[in-house]
């Protein structure tokens, strides 16, 4: 694996200031119809190209704006004269490794000298930088052309001043660790040195760039440090929760333990007369649990003392309009509605009554998983000034551009009055997609001279989560006379908030839907009414239903006799159209899938006999546009304590950018998703969470880690995809198959410590 | 008032003496390094040395920290051990989101002072109070191997 480690940020004052200059322009600069637009780039300056990365959505907008002429900037190459390349990234990182990876990708097609690339952070403007989501494994796939284009326009303007300089044919030149090389001249320059004439060039037509082909790449597919890494083991200040301004207090703000009370009254002259508190006081909100819910802010010199003054709070709260859910009666009444399949179905294919009635051998489960909490390590914090009619905000968060709105309504301000700065991000997971901690911060902020950083505690951090719904899934399958899959039927119980859909992240996904291709396929769903809010959690849907549709695959491979990865193959290759994604967009491909089953099979050693009380399983999932099989070998003793042998993990995302990220995000999610599977769960009772710190909500722990996860991949030329997510879903149902394979007992319920399984060290 | 030793420099800092060593280093000193992630003794985000030994400093109050020194994520890298488990670390990639990995380095680093050569028992024991919410356990591991093979 190369070693390559570039510069670590040290901060571009110049093009920061130009950044500042452009938020301050009320005219965004135009960009033509070319792609990219030159920036100042006089003498010292260099080189400065702004270029626009985004979704569909935000160019669409921006085109209907202007006839199609007119785009915003929203990141910059700089190449400068002392040969430092400049990169601003408009992305979150949280820990998925995207801010080495958008450096990686412009920085190969430029051609530039990965030791001279520093990669910057851009504040949050979605005027200027458009989508700044981190979410959904979605920022690679969308910015790959984008970022490529503008390594290459920059390298186009480089050698074009180069061939006027030296009076030859630019195609003649070739590019190489930012140097241009004239062979037959033999004349060669940095790309400093040419970066002030380069600036003085015509600007390049960003369609008619050539781009590398895979084989010509020399930086994508390696395996690069975290640009940052060096700050985090030296423990500089990154996080959110680091942000230190002069002057600042400190708050904790006290929601309602059931999600909807509200504040009546508090004990205010006790909590003012704490030791270090400042001020006191209670807020409404917008009463959206998105934004801000109403509650008690405490605000005091130190966080210790506002933790403490928090402990001593006593609030009167109107429970007219809280959360009265509960886990343990949501199971009981989905177990006893199970088998009364909903009138009306949400897919309807072939005829699942004939199939069943024809059928040689017909199977029937019952699935279950719990809530689930996102638990990031970093706390919600996010700090707040109110000066000068505006509000500045530091917050770590993995959506920032569709946070403003909200923030803003929060604030009670317009949207421009609202300055972001973005923090790395402690864990995301989802659960920063939602800005309500930020919401709060600005509302509180206004009560506030001066800054404020708001800290939530890990108890308020469990309590006021957008969990993953659980879920219950009844199956009845049916096995041909062939022994081939033939009909599903399947009744998804699960959340609405609103009465007419499912709440966030409780709706069957488009993968599964296209993803188990029965001839004859029946789906419905009963929705529960739920208070507590949901969200998006590592894989949303996917991460839960994939464990019980890919184990109850296993069960009718199992009771049909047949070879489970035969079976698998077979299933995914039948050619039912009224399955195929609708969506030309969707990249699903039955071919990939195979590929990569049919590697996981191998490499995990498929067919081999194994001891007694050891067992192989294996699943695999279409998740966040990736192809993944993973497969887990294991060993169950007397006492149901699992050893995990091995876990293989093969994945199909398209060509990797670089490896030792994707190697940590393979690694990474497989180990959530068995620390998920083992023991993770959240109760509710009368509306309240019961899990409030690590100690009941047992992540795994360094003695429980696998040894080593093997993971592979396979580099297609496909347009790559995201991998944060890709990795957790098939896990689980690995894991259940496994422990089928080894002790000829099904799980069907999740976390499995409730079913007295635990992992040996 | 009371009297810190935290990285070879003493502070004077006044704060009540219930004071948890974390606060008095993140608030008051600046020392943003240490992390909270629990408060409870329960993730191991707030590892210090303290005395020399690994410490939740959640834990820790100010007045009972004595005159025993304090060394952080901060200043670990003026040690052998801490530099040579900074190093392994990034040679590695063992960060993810990068939120735990001072209690990490800080637990990894008071492990190879106590035992310069840990088998995998050795590091499950000095690394169980750490959490990894990310997952990089396999790398920390064996960045720990890694740092206990390089010549002192
Ligand atoms: S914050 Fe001290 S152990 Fe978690
Ligand atoms: S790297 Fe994210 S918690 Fe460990």
């Amino acid at each position: 694996m190369a070693n390559i480690q570039s510069n670590f940020a040290q901060s571009d004052a110049y093009l920061s200031a130009l950044i500042r200059e452009v938020h301050a322009t009320p005219v965004a600069p135009v960009i033509g119809r070319r792609g990219f637009f030159k920036l100042a780039g006089a003498g010292a300056a260099g080189l400065v190209l702004g270029f626009q990365l985004g979704d569909a959505a935000f160019a669409a907008e921006n085109d209907a704006a202007a006839d199609g002429a007119i785009q915003t900037m929203n990141a910059f190459i700089r190449v400068a004269s002392n040969n430092t390349i400049t990169i601003y990234s408009k992305c979150p990182e949280i820990g998925q490794g995207i801010k080495t990876s958008f450096g990686v990708i412009i920085a190969d097609e430029l051609d530039a000298d990965w030791n001279h690339v520093v990669m910057e952070q851009a504040d949050i403007n979605p005027k200027v930088y458009g989508s700044q989501g981190a979410g959904g494994s979605t920022s690679i796939p969308r910015a790959w052309d984008q970022l490529r284009q503008a390594g290459a326009g920059a390298k186009a303007m480089l050698i074009a001043a180069a061939a006027k300089q030296w009076e030859v044919d630019p195609r003649q030149i070739t590019a190489r660790d930012s140097v241009l090389t004239h062979a037959a001249s033999g004349k060669s320059a940095t790309y400093g040195s040419l970066a002030a004439e380069a600036a003085k060039m015509p600007v390049p037509d960003a369609k008619g760039l050539k781009l590398k082909t895979r084989a010509e790449y020399r930086l994508i597919g390696k395996g690069f440090h975290g640009v940052d890494d060096p700050k985090v083991v030296t423990g500089q200040p990154l996080f959110g929760i680091d942000v230190q301004r002069p002057g600042m207090v400190y708050a904790t703000y006290t929601k309602c333990p059931a999600a909807g009370g509200k504040v009546r009254s508090f004990n205010v002259d006790e909590i003012k007369a704490e030791r270090g508190v400042i001020d006191a006081f209670a807020l409404t909100g917008t009463g959206l649990m998105a934004e801000a819910m109403p509650g008690v802010a405490i605000i005091a010199k130190d966080t210790w003392s506002a933790f403490q003054a928090q402990k001593k709070l006593k609030v009167d709260w109107d429970l007219s309009e809280a959360s009265q859910d509960s886990t343990s009666r949501f199971s009981e009444e989905a177990k006893k509605i199970a088998m009364s399949f909903p009138q009306k179905a949400d897919e309807n294919i072939g005829d699942v009554d004939k199939a069943f009635a024809a059928a040689a051998k017909t199977v029937e489960a019952y699935y279950e998983y719990p809530f689930a909490a996102h638990a990031p390590l970093e706390p919600m914090n996010t700090t707040a000034h109110w000066h000068d009619g505006i509000v500045e905000m530091w917050v770590p968060t993995q959506q920032p551009d569709r946070g403003l709105p909200s923030i803003a309504k929060a604030a009670g301000l317009p949207e421009d009055k609202i300055v972001l700065h973005q923090t790395r991000v402690g864990g995301g997971f989802g659960r920063r997609l939602v800005n309500d901690y930020a919401c709060e911060a600005a509302a509180i902020s206004r009560k506030v001279d001066g800054p404020v950083k708001l800290q939530w505690t890990r108890e308020d951090d469990f309590a006021h989560d957008f969990y993953r719904p659980a879920g219950y899934h009844q199956f009845k399958g049916a096995i041909d006379g062939n022994g081939r899959l033939d009909a599903w039927r399947e009744h998804f119980i699960t959340f609405t908030a609103d009465g007419k859909k499912e709440a966030s992240g409780a709706n069957l996904t488009d993968n599964i839907k296209f993803s188990i291709k029965a001839p004859n396929l029946r789906r419905g769903t009963t929705m529960f009414p739920l208070r507590i809010p949901t969200g998006a959690w590592r894989a949303p849907g996917d991460n839960a239903q994939v464990f019980a549709e890919q184990c109850f695959m296993h069960e009718m491979s199992s009771v049909a006799g047949r070879d489970h990865v035969e079976f698998l193959l077979e299933a995914v290759n039948r050619d039912v159209p009224e399955l195929a994604p609708k969506d030309k967009s969707v990249n699903f491909s039955p071919k990939r899938v195979s590929d990569v089953i049919k590697m996981c099979a191998d490499k995990a050693g498929w067919g081999k006999t194994a001891p007694k009380g050891s067992g192989l399983g294996l699943a695999w999932c279409y998740s966040h546009a990736g192809h993944v099989a993973q497969a887990v070998e294991l060993s169950v003793d007397a006492n149901k304590r699992i050893k995990i042998e091995r876990i293989v993990v093969v994945l199909d995302v398209g060509p990797i950018i670089d490896m030792t990220g994707s190697q940590a995000q393979a690694q990474g999610a497989s180990t959530d998703a068995l620390s998920t599977a083992m023991g993770l769960k959240i109760n509710i009772e009368n509306g309240r969470i019961k899990e409030l710190n690590y100690n009941a909500y047992p992540v795994l722990r360094m003695p429980f880690a696998p040894m080593t996860i093997d993971a592979y991949f396979i580099q297609s030329d496909n347009p790559p995809t995201g991998m944060g997510e890709p990795a957790f879903p098939a896990l689980a149902a690995a894991l259940g198959n496994a422990i089928f394979a080894a002790t000829g007992e099904r799980v069907r319920r999740l976390p499995l410590r409730d079913l007295g399984y635990s992992l040996a060290i | 008032m009371f009297t810190l030793t935290v990285n070879g420099q003493s502070h004077l800092v006044d704060v009540p003496e219930q004071m948890p060593l974390l606060w008095v280093l993140r608030d008051h000193l600046n020392l943003v390094g240490t992390k909270y992630g629990c408060g409870v003794a329960q993730c191991g985000a707030c590892t210090v040395h303290v005395g020399g030994n690994p410490t939740r400093s959640c834990q820790l109050t100010i007045g009972d920290v004595g005159t025993r020194a304090v060394v952080t994520i901060e200043g670990i890298g003026d040690a052998p051990n801490g530099a040579k488990i900074q190093k392994a670390w990034l040679e590695a990639s063992v960060p993810q989101c990068g939120y735990c990995q001072a209690g990490q380095i800080m637990s990894a680093t008071a492990l190879l002072n106590s035992t310069p050569q840990p088998d995998d028992s050795d590091i499950d024991a000095a690394m169980a109070g750490n959490l990894c919410r990310c997952g990089t356990y396999i790398r920390v591991r064996q960045a720990i191997k890694n740092a206990a093979a390089k010549p002192a």
